[in-house]
């Protein structure tokens, strides 16, 4: 290991592997520095399962061509308008070749099967899920000769006028506390799993937020960049949220913790009151929107409530439902009034309207008469035993993060691009996505400007 | 609740693997798990005999240890599959062969039987033991070809009953859903996948060994091992049919079939067995089932056993040592036989039987 790397990585995730084979590949010198320990390594990749990509025509894995316009308007859709046209259009396009790149790096995509997931089209999956493409990135970085330290916090960044200059260390690393480069790529991620930083923009609500990645998530690197003068993008507030199951641990209870049983019932907060309509819309967005329901209301919980006839109609799921033979007694399990949730599942009984059931599309079966209504897949809760799953909001990222350009370069408060630092992933996620999700996502982000980076940061080192 | 420990801790793995279903593509288990909302002990017992233990789904796993959930499921399945061998065996009460030291069960058996073959030749005629015999019939110097060929019968005979009755039993357990007998179509798919080890490959980039780094060097080895058996097999049946329809004796010369096919695969039986030991030695401890490692290491001693004590008569069957070594082959050879049902070997059985079932369902779901 070398007293002074070219590029070194700060990050242990898809964009930092990416950032990291393809800097070694243009020729440079790479370190990675990874903050979590082997086994918690790639921060939020090792939850991950597929990624979006554009493509011509249909493949071994991918059931149909997906073109860049289609994509670049899914993305306008679920971000409302919030997003760098110019970045996200770039990303687009380079996505297409993405889906060959990262297969040369080892990664293996498996035939679309089974599970509740239609992404057959716009999404390849990975074989094994995301730890093992992280694995296969690993296993290729260390066969490139990039040098990879694990548990390696990084307490600061010595940057002056938008160059970096080293990076400090709480441990030392061969001897060093401080690690030189001739450019940095900055590829940590979020900060998500710091409760602290997300109390600032939600109080004490986010005591009650769950983590569905690693703790180790902290957002540290984010901080230090936008503290010395590296621009920021994207709202504090926003964060990819879903309703996971309460009794789910923490952090890192990953995939198995979703509940996708909210179309098949009704969802009650700790009142035992309805507050939106369950049937709003079909997948994703009926998924990505709950985690922020639920974190509005009081003591952030809420709890879907079915009957025994749909219990198969989605996963299964890792915690069993809380069942009752009648309504008091399971609200008595749930510890709601059993007399409120009585009340509100008569009322929404007798305001269902006959219809033709069909969780696949926006079907007809709506209720009359009631606030919030339900305005599809809704059927009469009346065969017991009455189940319910509690959920809480579970947070998977947040889209704070630096302002970069189309070669992953970061921008610096005043407007000028640094010399010497890029980012790529999560962190500069806020760039494509303002708000808002599509699966598959943030890792073409991390892929396609992790390879970005990596390139760049090669191409300054040797320069 | 179920039969054993083992298997509630299947369930509930099986319980973390169903809400997840990253693994789907590696392996048959989770495809076949994927089938299935609730597991009796027979669809356990099923799937861990369905996996080939590549070890893949630890590796690629999220929540495997250190992680709270603890998802360890090649060691599991390792276990529940160990179990699961006593827990169908015929008759039930050798069951407890399984739980015992099968290397020393073995390696007694086989010492045993030569001693007993060495006896009889002895006591015939102490100048036969270690006389230099060669031409057709110097093998039944020792023992008379009718004396052989009924004792190994017998033990022969016997090992295919006793398995026979076991894998019936496996399969009544595991029948459900579909039920039924095995038609031709999945028999012939599980022929093709169990002949290549279609499912030891890690979703295709091999089996994890001592670290994270997939290699194909068990499935060399496996390989090696089973295709050394059959073809020794193939020896014994081809120099059976000389015998008998040509009234040709052994010894045969080495260009002659029977000989070529037992070279060929004494090689395998010699470099297969060593390997999988070695391979096994060094597999990471995470992934291995250790309660189960007398029967597995006296299983690959025995197949050892047999492969160098046939290649080294092979080499000096014109010598006075051709006595003591055949008597000591034919030991090693007899026990093979009688341990079958009782060791590690019904591993192949079941496994093939899995993957029949599976062939089935998949047919029958398509």
């Amino acid at each position: 290991m070398g007293s002074k790397y070219d590029v070194l990585v700060i990050g242990g995730g898809n964009a930092a592997l990416c950032a990291a084979i393809s800097a070694r590949r243009g020729g440079a010198s790479v370190l990675v520095l990874e903050g979590a320990p082997k086994f918690y390594r790639g921060g939020n990749t090792r939850h991950t399962r597929n990624m979006r990509c554009a493509h011509d025509a249909a493949t071994e894995i991918l059931t149909g061509p997906y073109t860049e316009d289609e994509f670049w308007e899914d993305l306008l859709r679920v971000t409302s308008g919030q997003t760098d046209e110019v970045l996200a259009r770039h990303m687009i396009r380079e996505s297409k070749d993405i889906l060959n790149w990262i297969v040369e790096q080892g990664v293996r995509w498996q035939p679309s099967l089974g599970g509740t997931l239609s992404l057959g089209r716009t999404n390849s999956f990975f074989l094994g899920g995301g730890r093992a493409m992280l694995n296969a990135l690993y296993l290729t970085a260390e066969r490139l000769g990039v040098d990879v330290v694990y548990d390696a916090e990084v307490t600061d960044l010595v940057i002056e006028d938008g160059m970096f200059l080293a990076a400090r260390l709480k441990r030392p690393i061969n001897g060093e506390t401080e690690i030189r480069a001739t450019s940095l790529v900055a590829a940590a991620g979020g900060f998500e799993a710091n409760i602290e930083w997300l109390k600032q923009y939600w109080g004490e609500a986010a005591d009650n937020f769950l983590i569905r990645g690693t703790p180790y998530n902290r957002g540290s690197i984010l901080k230090m960049l936008l503290d010395k003068g590296v621009q920021e993008v994207g709202d504090p507030t926003q964060c990819h949220a879903v309703a996971i199951d309460a009794r789910a641990p923490k952090f890192d209870g990953g995939i198995i913790t979703r509940h996708d049983s909210v179309v098949f019932g009704i969802v009650v907060n700790k009142h035992a009151q309805r507050f939106y309509d369950e049937g709003e819309d079909i997948w994703p967005k009926r998924y990505a929107i709950w985690g922020r329901l639920v974190a509005a209301q009081p003591d952030q919980i809420a709890y879907i409530i079915f009957d025994s006839t749909v219990v198969n109609s989605f996963m299964p799921t890792l915690f069993p439902p809380i069942a009752g033979q009648t309504i008091a007694e399971l609200a008595g399990k749930l510890a709601l009034d059993p007399a409120a949730l009585e009340k509100t599942i008569t009322e929404f009984n007798a305001a269902v309207r006959p219809g033709t059931f069909d969780h696949t599309i926006l079907d007809d079966c709506v209720t009359e008469g009631i606030t919030p209504p339900k305005t599809h897949w809704a059927r009469k809760i009346e065969t017991p035993p009455y189940l319910a799953y509690p959920v809480r909001p579970g947070i998977t990222f947040t889209y704070l993060g630096t302002r970069v350009t189309k070669e992953a370069r970061m921008l610096m408060a005043d407007g000028k691009p640094s010399a010497n630092m890029f980012a790529a992933g999560e962190i500069m996620a806020g760039n494509v996505l303002g708000k808002g999700y599509a699966a598959g996502m943030g890792m073409t982000i991390g892929s396609v400007f992790g390879r970005i980076a990596g390139r760049e940061a090669a191409k300054h080192a040797r320069n | 609740m179920h039969g054993t420990r083992i298997l509630d801790e299947a369930d509930r793995l099986m319980t973390v693997c169903n809400s997840c279903r990253y693994c789907e593509g590696l392996c048959a288990v989770f495809p076949a798990m994927e089938m299935r909302r609730a597991f009796s002990d027979g669809d356990l017992n099923y799937l861990a005999n369905l996996c080939h233990s590549c070890g893949a789904c630890y590796v690629d796993c999220q929540f495997s240890p250190p992680h709270e959930f603890n998802v360890n499921l090649p060691k599991t399945l390792a276990v529940a599959r160990a179990e699961s061998y006593a827990a169908y065996a015929w008759p039930q009460v050798l069951s407890g062969a399984f739980a015992r030291n099968g290397l020393v069960i073995s390696i007694v058996a086989a010492l045993s039987m030569a001693a007993f073959i060495l006896g009889f030749a002895a006591l015939s005629d102490r100048g036969v033991l270690f006389g230099v015999h060669t031409g057709p019939g110097a093998f039944y110097k020792l023992m008379p070809h009718q004396a052989m060929a009924a004792l190994f019968s017998a033990a022969f005979l016997y090992a295919i009953l006793a398995l026979i009755m076991s894998v019936r039993a496996f399969w009544r357990d595991i029948g459900t859903p579909i039920g039924g007998r095995a038609d031709g179509v999945s028999i012939f798919q599980a022929i093709r996948d169990a002949g290549e080890l279609r499912y030891l490959h890690g979703g295709g980039v091999g089996c994890y060994d001592e670290d994270d780094k997939p290699t194909d060097r068990r499935k060399l080895f496996h390989h090696l091992t089973f295709y050394g058996f059959l073809l020794c097999f193939a020896a014994t049946s081809v120099a059976t049919l000389y015998h008998y329809l040509l009234g040709r004796e052994a010894p045969y010369p080495w260009w002659d079939l029977p000989v070529v096919l037992g070279t060929l695969g004494g090689i395998g039986l010699i470099v297969g067995p060593i390997g999988l030991f070695l391979a096994k030695m060094r597999r990471d401890p995470a992934l291995l089932d250790e309660s189960s490692y007398g029967m597995d290491v006296g299983f690959i001693a025995m197949l050892l056993l047999t492969g160098l004590t046939g290649m080294l008569l092979l080499i000096l069957r014109e010598t006075a040592a051709m006595g003591p070594l055949l008597a000591l082959h034919l030991g090693a050879v007899f026990a093979l036989f009688i341990t079958m049902p009782y060791g590690k070997f019904v591993h192949g059985i079941y496994r093939f039987a899995a993957l029949v079932r599976y062939a089935q369902e998949r047919r029958t779901a398509a």
